[in-house]
């Protein structure tokens, strides 16, 4: 490529993280005014790429060179001065100040010790019209959605001037509708004649609006070229190393018995909730009513911040002390219907035959070849709290988190780092968060002794089913990348194994092989009889896999639709409350 | 060209870097403990003597046998109790600091029933006297935890404050209650022989028994054991580490945070208020006003230094109840060095050990 110097080179990177090769002689270059997908699966080294050429880690070899100059980047602050920019797959966002506040903070305008916030504000809302982002400089950001803080990480980079924006996996917490807002924006950066790279492993937002794509996978990189002429399936070949895997195929369901009840479920927001958000006193859920079946998938789409968040956390005992308060009725319904329907014998259905059923029909799902160790079935008879009585269902109000997870419910939470994980304990003792309180891995006199033994077979069972990468027990679970630490917290959920899953988001920032790799498990849990209400923002994900797929929209439950038979603009009317409610 | 194997340099000794923090948890604070020693050595030099000389006397004293080991194993028993109360609140997330007023409350408690109980046989009034020493501190702990888990107070502030509180009963009780009539200091009556525990150097041969070396030093070895398993061997010592790592992920995998948090601190007031234990009732065999001298302080440095683990928090006591016994004979037989210089060292080594990355490597 002769003409003009590329914006933003590596050359001949390399970047050890003890024993990994995070980056192995990688050669990468962004032209000036062209959007660069820089594309691999998780690990493949592409965000330790880009966070060399953001000064944020330094290379152990190669060079960084912007406009076609070396330079040395001793930090961010080197790598903005040059024109750089980057926002990041965890933001870093101060929630108590407002838009204009973060993003002049560290480029205060104004002299000396005066600060001129209604300078920057209005710098920011012109930057914002520029780019038609839709953001209220004066909001608080810890009252926007996801959506809005990613807006406000632009902002940031673009009041410092930045012409080479780095996005890392910008879309991973996006909706469709946002994405394509998001998209709209980076077109208009391009035509700005900023350069856009963007990291990311989905192949279609490549293929819709990259000029230039970079694939890396081990660390290397193994294809650089205009994005014109690709195709999926080749791009595919090139992420994986092989053929792109197989759709999951599912069978039809069978749904039994009701297993989880929600009727009329009102969340309230906050108290004081009045302020810039916006919303005012309108309920996060709003007369929710659904039952989930075992043996059934059911998906919920929406927007993100439209009640799904408080939706889970309602039904996993997690909502906000601090939150307005809640009325409705959540009955989950014994285990009868689940042994009825793995095991029509046993119809009476005694608890424990429950339990080793679905621990036994989870092993068709390890993947060929895999043959890891498959993990024992753990609820031995006692283990699970009897319902009250010998009644058949229990109301869920006055239970707590941990008699929820006694119950058989369990859940994937959409915020790992938040939730999901002990980032500074290492992965046997996350793999056991949540059932370390019944055997087999707590044995002795009141279930209180650790068997160290019972919990390294667990923890190493769920790092190889799940291909969890390092498989290393003692490593804390920091060390992980963010789609290695999902599969952790997904492999831990899926094995217990649960009578009711709530997956929230659960294949965020998971690579190809890994996103099938948990959906194949989602499923084989979904025909062990398993219920499992799942939450997604990846709409490919809920048509996929949800067997029947609720819309909600401002709370409120805005249809139902047959994911086989809609479309995702169907879909996606309802998402945004365009839909005829619940017309079908 | 000299450049090259200057340039060399840099990435082998970033290697040797990176090995040092791979060691970390045993060797960083070893590394800090000889930074402040050199660091010490220097002040030596500047005030006009001669570090190997003080340093000779400082660790000789210290380790001579027995009353030099006797007295640093005496020196080191309270700074194990309250070292282990520190780091076992730390694990649960919470910053104690109030293990001084936990252990006040102790050492009255303990001394409260030594002098009501005098009568009773020793079998029964030990075991009760160090009974309520326990449970007073526990509780003094537990009202912080309460504090925190009800009302959301800090648990910093609560305890700093409790500190005080304890203190100032423990002095109005001894003054207008308990206090030994004509003493010039302010001390209670002594407690009955019975509550008193036995000395080491009645069982151990060759350890004379004028050293107040006491029961309670073995106690205190087989508190951190019993830690260590409670923290890492059993179920409850797991939920109370993934309280202190991640109140959020707690709850999530159905642990009660709230009662986490008071447990936390009732068994980390429980482990300081055992360092009353030795001081009432293994060598003074009466409560006086002011008797700690920073116990409970002191073993937020000891937790520190041994990065909050029982194994680390014996060596670190030992090690400043050496330097304890060492700084005195400083004192007396240097010529320009204080016993103070103990204390500096405390503090270069915390202060070392407070460095959690070495410079020229960005944070990971």
């Amino acid at each position: 490529m002769s003409g003009p110097a590329p914006a933003l080179e590596l050359r001949h990177v390399g970047k050890r993280f003890g024993g990994v090769l995070a980056n192995d002689d990688v050669s990468f270059a962004a032209a000036a005014g062209a959007i660069h997908a820089l594309v691999g699966e998780n690990g493949a080294g592409k965000t330790t790429a880009m966070r060399i050429a953001f000064g944020l880690l330094a290379p152990d070899r190669g060079e960084v060179a912007v406009d076609g100059a070396p330079c040395r980047l001793a930090g961010p602050q080197d790598a903005i001065r040059l024109g750089l920019g980057m926002v990041q797959q965890h933001f870093t966002l101060v929630d108590a100040m407002t838009v204009a506040e973060n993003v002049v903070l560290g480029a205060e305008p104004g002299r000396r010790w005066a600060l001129d916030l209604a300078g920057a504000s209005a710098r920011v809302a012109e930057l914002a019209r520029e780019l038609e982002l839709r953001v209220d400089p004066a909001a608080r950001v810890g009252e926007l959605p996801v959506a809005a803080r990613q807006r406000v990480e632009l902002l940031k980079a673009l009041y410092r001037e930045a012409r080479v924006l780095i996005l890392d996996e910008p879309t991973a917490v996006l909706a469709p509708p946002e994405v394509g807002a998001l998209f709209a924006v980076l077109r208009r950066m391009r035509r700005q004649g900023r350069t856009v790279v963007l990291i990311t492993h989905r192949l279609s937002e490549v293929l819709a609006i990259a000029d230039e794509v970079t694939v890396m996978r081990d660390g290397r990189v193994v294809a650089a070229r205009p994005a014109r002429g690709l195709d999926a399936a080749e791009l595919a070949r090139l992420i994986v190393g092989r053929e792109a895997p197989p759709r999951i195929a599912k069978r039809p369901a069978h749904p039994g018995a009701p297993v989880l009840a929600v009727r009329g479920l009102t969340v309230l927001a906050a108290g004081g909730a009045g302020g810039a958000g916006g919303t005012g006193g309108r309920p996060r859920l709003d007369g929710v009513s659904f039952e989930v079946r075992a043996g059934e998938i059911l998906g919920i789409a929406g927007i993100e911040g439209n009640g799904q968040s408080e939706l889970i956390d309602a039904i996993a005992g997690l909502a906000d002390p601090a939150a307005g308060g809640s009325s409705g009725t959540m009955i989950l319904a014994g285990l009868a219907g689940l042994a009825d329907l793995t095991d029509p014998e046993a119809a009476a259905g005694s608890r424990a035959a429950a339990g080793s059923m679905a621990a036994r029909s989870i092993e068709p799902a390890v993947p060929p070849g895999g043959d890891a160790g498959s993990l024992p079935p753990d609820r031995d008879a006692g283990s699970m709290a009897p319902s009250r009585g010998s009644a058949d269902t229990v109301d869920l109000a006055g239970a707590g988190p941990r008699r929820r997870r006694q119950l058989g419910i369990a859940h994937i939470p959409e915020d790992r780092h938040r939730r999901g994980l002990l980032l500074d304990l290492d992965l046997a003792e996350n793999s056991i968060l949540g059932a370390h309180e019944r055997p087999p891995v707590a044995v002795g006199p009141l279930r209180g002794w650790l068997d160290r033994a019972a919990i390294t077979r667990r923890a190493a069972a769920i790092l190889a089913r799940f291909e969890v990468r390092p498989a290393a027990l003692g490593l804390p679970a920091r060390a992980l990348s963010g789609g290695n630490q999902q599969k952790l917290v997904a492999g831990r959920e899926l094995s217990l194994p649960p009578r009711l899953l709530l997956a929230a988001q659960p294949t965020r920032g998971v690579d190809l092989r890994g996103s099938e790799l948990i959906h194949r498990h989602l499923v084989a849990l979904r025909d062990a009889g398993c219920a499992v209400l799942l939450v997604s923002s990846e709409l490919e994900e809920l048509m996929t896999l949800a067997d029947r797929l609720l819309i909600l929209h401002r709370g409120r439950v805005a249809g139902e639709l047959d994911p086989a038979r809609a479309t995702v603009e169907e879909v996606g009317l309802m998402m945004t409350g365009g839909g005829a409610g619940g017309a079908q | 060209m000299s450049g090259r194997p200057l340039a060399r340099l840099g990435p082998a000794l970033a290697g040797v870097g990176q090995a040092l923090v791979r060691l970390g948890p045993a060797l960083a604070p070893l590394l800090a403990l000889l930074a402040a020693l050199a660091a010490g050595g220097l002040l030596i030099v500047a005030v006009g003597d001669d570090p190997v000389a003080v340093y000779g006397l400082l660790f000789g004293s210290a380790l001579s046998w027995p009353d030099g080991i006797g007295y640093t194993l005496f020196y080191a028993t309270p700074l194990i109790f309250t070292g282990l109360a520190v780091a076992v609140a730390f694990r649960a997330g919470l910053f104690n600091v109030g293990a001084e007023g936990q252990l006040y409350a102790a050492a009255f408690a303990a001394a409260w029933v030594g002098i009501t109980c005098a009568g009773l046989p020793a079998w029964l009034l030990a075991p009760l006297a160090c009974a309520a020493a326990v449970a007073a501190g526990s509780a003094w702990g537990a009202l912080a935890g309460i504090f925190k888990a009800r009302f959301g107070a800090h648990e910093v502030i609560t305890t700093i404050m409790l500190n005080f509180i304890a203190v100032a009963l423990a002095g109005y009780l001894t003054r207008f209650h308990y206090r030994q009539p004509g003493d010039a200091i302010l001390e209670t009556r002594p407690i009955g022989a019975g509550a008193h525990l036995a000395r080491l150097g009645s069982l151990v041969p060759g350890l004379p028994a004028r050293i107040p070396l006491n029961l309670a030093f073995p106690a205190a070895l087989a508190a951190c054991g019993l830690v260590y398993v409670l923290l890492w061997r059993t179920r409850w010592g797991y939920e109370l580490r993934v309280t202190g790592a991640s109140p959020d992920a707690a709850a999530y995998g159905g642990i009660a945070v709230g009662r986490q948090l008071v447990i936390a601190m009732a068994i980390s007031g429980a482990l300081a208020g055992m360092a009353g234990i030795n001081e009432v009732l293994g060598y003074r065999y009466r409560y006086y006003d002011g008797f700690s001298g920073g116990y409970g302080f002191t073993g937020i440095a000891v937790a520190l230094l041994g990065r909050n683990h029982p194994a680390g928090v014996a060596l670190a006591a030992l090690l400043l109840g050496g330097l304890v016994r060492g700084g005195l004979f400083v004192g007396i037989f240097s010529e320009h060095v204080s016993r103070d210089l103990v204390l500096v060292l405390q503090g270069l080594a915390i202060l070392f050990v407070a460095v959690q990355r070495l410079p020229g490597r960005p944070a990971r």
